[in-house]
């Protein structure tokens, strides 16, 4: 159990209103990613969902009980830290047990469920040393183990991956996304990465300026961004956006082309252009392409190795079904 | 390469030739004092006698016989101990909440704490003897507790302030959303995450307690007289015993030497505690 529900939650620090009222329902099982850059609210809005941060005004419902005063303790919830936050002068085994022992759980008990979950993290030739002798991806292990012991009714991730390094991001990803298949709890995650966000995600937040922009699964997003802002954050490299011309040729402002929904040809296109950097992937190749007639580079996408070089003149023409229009607004127009 | 060589050398001579200069310098006074309580008042005022001179202890036994060492030295062990933990006892939970939920007045209450140790003591010294008498607690180990704390408070809080300021803050966090209370997060994770620090500073305030003079010289008379006092009161009309002050004195600074001489580690590690975090 774990639906989570916010009704008209605020916060200002001092006269600084960070999050304007706003409503969220998170339900039981779901995976909800909170995304958007630094200094959105996405960490706050998690914390005062912890217990953490006192709301200014607002309430914050639990499976259907108002915990808005309730202290963090008492939530049911578990939650995983940015610094890990481990106990250093606790061994593995206690830092697991920490809660199980705070709920004055029989001793025989605890033990079984931190050797259950130190298996299932493969922390159990670790469990006696100390937080310090481990290595980063370790010690995220033991903070995830000391939050699934308690079988909380939700998970709260405060960007849990990213003081690791690349590859152990992708794979600390897989193993996150893998135990919420397993335990079917409601975890809430908060990123500023949305390839996170798009691998993980039931349900996406994205958040600006402690503004919702648009809720929804990771596809709606990168399908249907509800305005500029969603379709430029959502989806890697990011959405070309331009105006002039080929905008208003469609009856728009601003068209939203994918870089990997734009075909190319070296003779004829909507667009004309020089190629500036190409970054070969091996599988793909990126183009950061000049067009004539406009301030901005527009990146795109060909699968394989295609060779146009630098000053090279190509032609390109986005698929006409996947371009993106905009309004004066910057919301979507169908 | 050469010149480095004969520098590290010299360097090896003069630093360490240095430092023993300094040292000796200052624990000659010290051991001065030390041999004057051996001597009679007599041989101890004759420069001829400084290292050669029939040890006594007859200023030993005076002061135990005549001036009731014991009942100065037991009232300036209960009065440091209960004003060191008193302090400790409102000083922990006051630097906690203002380490760990600061307020935008918390800076303001910090320099305020510290300002009452700008007040010269001499100023409030009449007022304090009048008020302590009329209320009835002049004289009493009460008393001395108090002041002894009242004083010390704020130098235990900004000491305990910085070492608990080191403590991510995730860490107290992650500790409420494990179930902690309060009481919960001082015991089992400031304390002993701590631990170190809190350790000096309560060695500190015990000497700071020990050593004081000013106020238990002056707002005692028998009752709760401490070994500051015993020193004081040497001071006979007919001029200064030298030796009866020396062993006084030594039987004073005596433990609060082998205290510190102990806890020399923990003394320094306490101190250079957010240093090596």
């Amino acid at each position: 159990m774990g639906r989570i529900q916010l009704k008209a939650v605020q916060k200002k620090f001092g006269d600084v209103e960070v999050i304007p009222p706003l409503d969220l329902t998170i339900e039981d099982g779901e995976f909800a990613v909170f995304v958007g850059p630094s200094g959105c609210g996405k960490s706050t809005l998690l914390r005062m969902i912890a217990g953490l941060e006192e709301l200014t005004s607002g309430q914050v419902e639990i499976d259907g009980k108002d915990m808005t005063l309730a202290p963090p303790s008492t939530r049911g919830l578990a939650m995983v830290f940015q610094s890990y936050a481990l106990y250093p002068h606790m061994t593995v085994r206690k830092n697991i047990a920490f809660p199980l022992r705070m709920e004055k759980m029989d001793p025989a008990e605890i033990e079984k469920r931190v050797a259950v979950a130190a298996k299932s993290l493969n922390l159990t030739d670790y469990l006696d040393r100390k937080p310090g002798q481990l290595s980063g991806g370790q010690r995220q292990r033991v903070a995830i183990g000391r939050a699934i012991v308690r079988e909380p009714s939700a998970f709260l991730f405060d960007e849990p991956l990213s003081n690791l390094d690349a590859a152990l991001r992708v794979g600390m990803r897989l193993e996150i996304s893998e135990l919420h298949k397993r335990l079917e709890n409601t975890m809430i995650y908060v990123t500023h990465d949305q390839v996170e966000a798009m691998t993980m995600a039931d349900k996406i937040v994205v958040l600006q300026a402690g503004v919702i922009e648009q809720v929804g699964s990771p596809l709606e997003l990168y399908n249907a961004p509800r305005n500029k802002f969603v379709g430029g954050f959502i989806g890697s490299p990011k959405m070309n956006q331009l105006e002039g011309e080929a905008a208003k040729k469609r009856g728009c402002t601003t068209i939203g082309m994918r870089p990997e929904h734009i075909s190319v040809s070296p003779d004829s296109g909507e667009f004309k252009g020089t190629v500036g950097v190409a970054e070969q992937l091996g599988s793909d190749t990126f183009f950061h392409v000049h067009v004539e007639g406009h301030e901005e580079t527009v990146t795109v996408r060909q699968s394989g190795q295609v060779n146009y070089g630098y000053g090279d003149t190509i032609y390109f023409t986005p698929e006409e079904d996947r371009v993106h229009k905009f309004g004066p607004d910057g919301l979507r127009v169908e | 390469m050469a010149i480095v060589a004969t520098q590290s050398k010299l360097g090896k001579i003069v630093w360490p030739v240095l430092a023993w200069t300094v040292a000796l310098l200052f624990f000659f006074p010290i051991f001065w004092m030390i041999l004057t309580s051996f001597k009679t008042d007599a041989d101890a005022v004759k420069p001829e006698f400084l290292f050669r001179f029939t040890p006594t202890l007859e200023n030993y036994t005076n002061m135990t016989d005549n001036y009731d060492y014991w009942r100065f030295a037991t009232n300036s062990i209960i009065t440091s101990v209960s004003a060191t933990l008193f302090t400790l006892f409102v000083a922990v939970p006051c630097a906690y909440a203002m380490a760990f939920n600061p307020s935008r007045g918390t800076k303001d209450i910090l320099m305020w704490m510290l300002s009452t140790k700008m007040l010269p003591a001499a100023a409030v010294l009449y007022p304090m003897i009048f008020l302590t008498k009329s209320l009835g607690i002049y004289d009493t180990k009460f008393l001395i507790v108090m002041v002894l704390s009242l004083i010390n408070l704020p130098i235990a809080i900004w000491m305990l302030f910085t070492y608990f300021k080191d403590i991510p803050k995730d860490i107290i966090e992650a500790g409420q959303m494990d179930g902690l209370t309060t009481w919960g997060e001082v015991k089992e994770i400031l304390v002993p995450l701590a631990w170190g620090g809190i350790a000096s500073t309560a060695l500190l305030i015990f000497i700071f307690c020990w050593n004081e003079a000013y106020w238990t010289v002056r707002l005692t008379t028998t009752e709760a007289a401490t070994l500051s006092k015993l020193i004081e009161g040497n001071r006979a009309p007919e001029g200064l015993f030298f030796g009866r002050l020396s062993a006084v004195s030594t039987a004073a600074v005596g433990p609060i030497i082998v205290l510190g001489w102990f806890s020399q580690k923990q003394l320094v590690q306490g101190l250079t505690f957010g240093a090596v975090k």
